[in-house]
């Protein structure tokens, strides 16, 4: 009988872990914020909050990171297809200009790639 | 005192400010000076920001004359770097206090363990015992290691996971375990009542501690980008109503007058006004030679004035400086991702879940197949498993070792792109030069004046007629006559002779200079000067005749002189493996005898600007790995072309923004360098991959338990956690030792001790 629940509840972790971090962000998409003047890119606990942004295509931007985690992981953020990267100050707001870009996603994350988000330009 | 006017917006960081009131009044008093357009005062970040043109001291005035303080907000680079080492130390204390208490909790538990085996929860007594350490772990879970939760749990909340995830799962799962025998030990086999409240405490501690390891040895990746914000100073000395002030950098504006005395850096670029001094300009251009500066002359920030006192006005101030680009640039460099990666990018996205599972998986097969106590042999396995991943090492391994790279090429005087030029500077097989100013000096010089008469004469009469021309040889000749310092005369009628060369009379005589086609048509015998003519062209010097009133005077020869050290650079690239091919729009003779005396075998003369783009795209099509090296002026396009484009022109604007690799030091060592470097920074960042590699594919099944039934025993999670601790630090460290790279041609020695 306990043989049983364990069993059941160890391939119900592994079905839980499949459908969390794999199917569901795919399946579900989360909400996408559009950035201003005003938006600030959270940088805390191994995550940006938001994580999805979205810009209009073909005008430059500049977004707004406020780092509150002093671990290095969160020093930097990189957005590698637009070839645009900045060191970010512990407690305080980092502006990132970025230029001009096509329509399209472009993953931006730390240089581990453990915080991850996502540019939308539209 | 007033500053200039600044027409972007300025933010002053204010003090004494607490309430709604203060801001009506601070934003009043702004109201009334004159240039603000806007002036908004944030309550939550009591800071102040305004817009328009006033001046910054204006405003301050405005806001102590309410009652508050105000500063101006200085995000110089410097600045910022100075306040994240202090962030980065308080965290390394942080950290090491953090090891420090997890340890101190977990050590003695694990030497109770080891030493009396006392582990399980066999009595009541035992229960209360074990209870009451299990809560002293508690607290030290939460306050040395409370940020792997909330990490783990934010991470999770956004469909992420990442080494927090790991940590909390492993040290969160012991401890519950631990209190669930503690709690409800009839549960559980009497073999399996064992607490791991040690496991988890240790676990903690060491990654803790492995972290302040790692921020440490982070801290020296950026060395070189440290050494270039050294490069300038907080302060400059302005001109202002007459007086000289000093004021913070940053406060400076386009149009300042300032003062700079012997030995001190220019603090912004900008042009001379007033005063001639010498100008060490190593730092930026690799010049050796300090270069003399007086009116008019360009000064770069951060070069260091030798001797005499220079006032000049600033032109490019803040982010605008060339040193601000260049460091901007090295930063940029420094955290771009390098194709190699791509495979560890791959995986390290699908890593943390994937160990999840592959520990549930190991857990579940020692709890149906193993061996007995199987329930504690299932939790072991698990903890150990999440724990000794180490996804740090795997996503560490290549940026790490880019940052340093591309630092110590910009100490080197080289300045990469991205971490993709990086990579294809160490597959290069092929070399293009351009011959005009890389090859050679780029200036023609005079280099043999011949006559039976007076030297000085011939060259005066002749200088003097050139000195009509406009011809590029023209100015060589012209150039040397004022080196002797002989004075030119008056001409009169000049006359270009197109194809021919150039005639006209000084001081009375009718002066002939030109090719042999003028001679021959002139009815002149060049005779024997013939024989020395072909001689000098075989040299790959342009020699030209010369006549005075119908007769043979002599010949003079023109040349683009080869740098002093492009012989050695050449022989270094070929000792790396590099075919060179060099380019030119000059004749192929001209060409052929610069090719020789430098080693070249391949050469491709008489050339259009856009024939350049065109070789490199044939060799391309050819199967070749096609580096090119110009001045980045007229060879843009081949540059761009190229598999990596190595501009050599002391990092002029163009030069930057059109090249892969930017060389400051206008020589071609520096091609050489780069490829040295970047085949360094690949083979470190290999290492560093493959020892990632190998430690998490050889780490996660012996944690979970394959040699077993070889020792008899399981990985304790313990150490798992230091294994895991210092995977990391070992790839940072490993990264830095790329620090201690050196070009194996060193500059340095040649140029008289640069450094």
């Amino acid at each position: 009988m306990a043989s049983l629940f364990i069993n059941l509840l160890g391939v119900a972790a592994i079905a839980l872990t499949v459908w969390w971090f794999w199917l569901a962000p795919k399946g579900s998409k989360q909400q996408i914020v559009g950035a201003d003047e005003k938006l600030e890119i959270l940088v805390k606990d191994g995550v940006y909050e938001p994580d999805r942004i979205r810009i209009a295509a073909g005008e430059e931007m500049v977004l707004h990171f406020r780092r509150e985690d002093a671990s290095p992981c969160a020093e930097w953020v990189l957005f590698p297809d637009l070839e645009v990267s900045a060191q970010l100050g512990v407690d305080q707001i980092t502006e990132v200009t970025i230029p001009a870009a096509n329509v399209g996603e472009y993953p931006f994350h730390c240089q581990m790639q453990m915080y991850r988000g996502t540019l939308v330009v539209e | 005192m007033s500053d200039k006017p600044s027409a972007t917006s300025q933010t002053f960081r204010l003090q004494g400010v607490s309430c709604a009131g203060c801001v009506r009044k601070i934003e009043s008093a702004l109201g009334d000076v004159s240039g603000v357009d806007d002036a908004r005062v944030n309550l939550g970040d009591k800071t102040l920001t305004v817009r328009g043109h006033a001046a910054a001291q204006d405003c301050i005035d405005a806001v102590e004359s309410a009652g508050y303080g105000a500063e101006l907000v200085q995000a110089s680079a410097r600045e910022l770097r100075e306040q994240q080492r202090e962030e980065e130390y308080s965290h390394y204390r942080q950290l090491l206090w953090r090891a420090g208490i997890a340890l101190g909790l977990g050590i003695p538990l694990m030497v109770w363990g080891l030493v009396t085996g006392e582990m399980g929860v066999n009595s009541s007594f035992q229960q209360i015992a074990w209870g009451s350490v299990g809560l002293v772990t508690l607290l030290v879970l939460v306050f040395c290691g409370g940020h792997f939760f909330t990490g783990a749990w934010r991470a999770f909340r956004h469909h992420s996971a990442t080494m927090d995830t790991l940590v909390a799962l492993g040290t969160g799962t012991a401890w519950i375990f631990s209190m669930l025998v503690v709690l409800v030990p009839q549960l559980l086999p009497e073999s399996a009542r064992h607490v791991y409240f040690e496991a988890s405490a240790m676990i903690i501690g060491l990654i803790n501690l492995g972290q302040a390891l790692e921020v440490r040895a982070r801290g020296r990746t950026s060395a070189a980008v440290e050494k270039l914000l050294q490069l300038q100073d907080a302060s400059a000395r302005v001109l202002r109503d007459g007086e000289e002030v000093d004021i913070p950098i940053e406060q400076l504006q386009v149009g300042d007058t300032l003062r700079v005395r012997p030995g001190e850096r220019i603090p912004v670029d900008g042009s001379v006004v007033e005063g001639e001094s010498l100008v060490d300009e190593s730092m930026l251009t690799g010049e050796p030679l300090p270069v003399k500066k007086a009116g008019g002359d360009a000064l770069t920030a951060g070069t260091l004035n030798k001797n005499g006192s220079l006032l000049f006005k600033a032109e490019k101030v803040g982010a605008d400086t060339r040193l601000s680009q260049i460091i901007q640039m090295v930063k940029n460099a420094q955290s771009s991702r390098v194709p190699i990666a791509r495979l560890a990018d791959t995986i390290s996205a699908i890593f943390v879940p994937s160990v999840m599972i592959i520990a549930v998986i190991a857990a579940l097969v020692w709890y149906n197949w193993g061996p007995d106590p199987k329930v504690a042999h299932m939790l072991v396995v698990l903890t150990s498993v999440l724990i000794i991943a180490c996804p740090c090492a795997l996503g560490l391994a290549t940026p790490m070792s880019v940052m340093v790279g591309v630092g110590k090429g910009a100490e080197n005087g080289v300045l990469v792109r991205n971490g993709k030029a990086l990579q294809q500077a160490t597959g290069l097989d092929t070399l293009v030069v351009d011959k005009t100013g890389t090859l050679t000096e780029g200036a023609p010089r005079l280099t043999d004046i011949e006559t039976d008469g007076d030297t000085d004469a011939l060259l005066q009469q002749l200088a003097s007629l050139e000195s009509r021309s406009e011809h590029p040889l023209a100015e060589a000749i012209v150039s040397a006559a004022k080196e002797k310092n002989l004075s030119l005369s008056e001409v009169t009628g000049f006359e270009a002779i197109t194809a021919h060369g150039v005639s006209g009379e000084v001081g009375g005589k009718k002066i002939l200079l030109g090719n042999r086609k003028l001679m021959q048509r002139e009815g002149i015998d060049s005779g024997r000067w013939q024989k020395k003519a072909q001689a000098l062209a075989g040299q790959g010097r342009t020699a030209m005749y010369a006549a005075v009133d119908g007769a043979m005077a002599g010949i003079i020869a023109v040349a683009d002189p080869i740098r002093e050290d492009v012989q050695a650079a050449v022989e270094r690239l070929k000792a790396l493996g590099l075919r060179i091919e060099m380019l030119t729009g000059d004749n192929k003779a001209t060409a052929e005898a610069v090719a020789r005396q430098l080693g070249i075998d391949h050469v491709h003369a008489d050339l259009l600007p856009e024939d350049k783009e065109k070789i490199v795209g044939d060799l391309q099509k050819g199967g070749a790995k096609v580096g090119m090296a110009g001045d980045g002026i007229n060879d843009a396009p081949a540059l761009a072309r190229a598999d990596v484009g190595f501009a050599i022109g002391a990092g002029t604007d163009v030069a930057i923004e059109s090249a892969d690799v930017t060389l400051m030091r206008s020589s071609l060592h520096g091609v050489a360098d780069a490829v040295e470097l970047s085949r360094a920074t690949l083979r470190n960042i290999k290492q560093n991959l493959f020892g990632a590699f190998v430690y998490n594919t050889l780490g996660i099944p012996i944690a979970a338990g394959v040699l077993y039934p070889i020792t008899g025993m399981l990985l304790s999670p313990v150490i798992a956690g230091a294994a895991m601790a210092f995977s990391s630090v070992t790839v940072v460290s490993n990264a830095n030792r790329l620090r201690f790279f050196k070009p194996s041609y060193s500059s340095a020695n040649d140029n008289g001790g640069e450094k």
